[in-house]
């Protein structure tokens, strides 16, 4: 049996960490904000984006001239998985649901095909997962450095490298992967592809040019496609981006939650151990004393 | 006085977002000016300034680097990557920008790409000689 001054510690122990558990459920909290405020304020972008895209992408789909980040390589031999995580942990499973749903649904399946995979991460906790089975396969990693609210410019840096090397033909389809954010407590790990470029339904064209077929070009078509699927591509990982950060916070919140509930329940086990066995002590001395003076 | 809406979005943010009378537009192929009831037309835009004309009489100029205007009848839709409202802007800023495209095209070895980057330089500059006024 413990005695009461281990109970004791432990019992200063199991609070202390409930202590930290419930702060980081609060910065978890207000980041969560945050992170839907910031997802919020990038959406009308995208959405107009991905509108003017199908909007011009729609005639050219097919088309001898079509680029290659709409059209793909016409081969699919070479796999470029984007793994998007975050840079820390203890954010229940949202690191470990990515990238098992890169290694199982994709990596594992690819590399059965015959196919060649590699892989560029981004986020520490990505590349900590992935490193043990595809050291050799990983070809890019990124951080996100530190806390920092993910921006834009770090989206474009990700496409950039993203795009010297598919021009180098280092691949040919890219897939992203990161979590999309339904609640707090459902996050979904989704697969997105990136190249060639996955077209937005065509009903999604905008007002202003909705049935008009005399819709005017400066310079041309297929110069503004050019200039637009490198940016549609940018875009789209700054969304997965923010998704990802709203998807992190909430999954560290809702995990920081249960473990400071389960802290307070231990609190309380071990609080009724230390009362009994505390009791029990009185007890017995009690008995020794009376049965001491019994004795004389 | 007819107006139309006018949205100015940013990857970040939204910018600008009201009615308007008129937006002047540095459309790649020329300054232009858009009053209600333009023909459509999507257009590239390059280093410049827009100037929003409100339907008070007010204005109000914010400064982009590059992106799509999106123009109808009733709407008009910028996307642009890099913007920021002219009082935001400082000479400082600008020459942070400037030597940043310097540094890319001086990092290029594509002769299309250096020229269409010296034409940025030269746009920038116009720009900061625009602000000075």
């Amino acid at each position: 049996m413990a005695s009461l001054k281990d109970l004791r510690n432990r019992i200063t122990s199991v609070k202390a960490t409930q202590k930290i558990t419930k702060a980081m459920q609060m910065v978890a909290a207000a980041k969560l904000r945050r992170a839907q405020l910031a997802a919020e304020a990038g959406r009308p972008y995208a959405e107009k984006m991905s509108a003017v895209l199908g909007n011009l992408a729609g005639n050219l789909v097919g088309g001898v001239g079509a680029p290659k980040l709409l059209s793909g390589t016409g081969s699919e031999q070479t796999h470029l998985l984007v793994v998007c995580t975050g840079d820390r942990g203890l954010a229940g499973a949202f690191n470990s649901s990515i990238a098992r749903l890169a290694i199982r649904e994709y990596a594992q399946k690819l590399t059965a095909e015959g196919k060649t995979v590699k892989i560029m991460t981004v986020g520490k906790k990505g590349l900590d997962m992935l490193r043990r089975q595809y050291r050799d396969q990983i070809i890019e990693s990124m951080d996100i450095r530190g806390n920092r609210p993910v921006d834009y410019a770090f989206a474009a840096e990700i496409a950039d490298k993203i795009l010297t090397r598919f021009e180098a033909d280092e691949f040919d389809v890219a897939t992203l992967f990161f979590s999309e954010f339904r609640s707090v407590i459902s996050q979904i790990p989704t697969a997105q592809r990136l190249i060639p470029a996955e077209l937005p339904a065509t009903d999604a064209r905008p007002t202003s040019t909705a049935g008009n077929a005399a819709l005017e070009f400066e310079p041309s078509e297929e110069a503004i496609l050019e200039t637009l699927l490198p940016k549609n591509l940018t875009v789209q990982i700054y969304r997965a981006l923010l998704e990802n950060a709203a998807s992190e916070q909430g999954a560290r919140m809702s995990a920081m939650d249960s473990a400071t509930r389960n802290a307070g329940e231990m609190i309380k086990k071990q609080t009724l151990i230390y009362n009994r066995t505390r009791q029990a002590m009185i007890t017995k001395e009690l008995i020794e004393i009376i049965s001491g003076a019994e004795a004389l | 006085m007819a107006t139309f809406h006018f949205d100015f979005v940013g990857p970040e943010r939204t910018l600008y977002s009201g009615e308007v009378t008129a937006v002047q537009l540095p459309g790649i192929e020329g300054e232009m000016t858009v009053m209600p009831g333009h023909a459509p037309v999507l257009t590239s835009l390059r280093v410049g300034v827009i100037v929003i004309t409100e339907s008070q009489g007010s204005g109000k100029r914010i400064y982009v680097r590059g992106g799509f205007a999106d123009i109808g009848p009733t709407t008009v839709t910028v996307l642009a990557e890099r913007a920021a409202p002219i009082e935001e802007l400082t000479n400082e800023s600008l020459d942070r920008d400037i030597e940043a495209v310097e540094m890319q095209r001086d990092a290029t070895e594509d002769l299309q790409k250096r020229e269409e980057l010296n034409g940025q330089i030269v746009q920038l500059q116009e720009t900061k000689a625009l602000l000075k006024l």
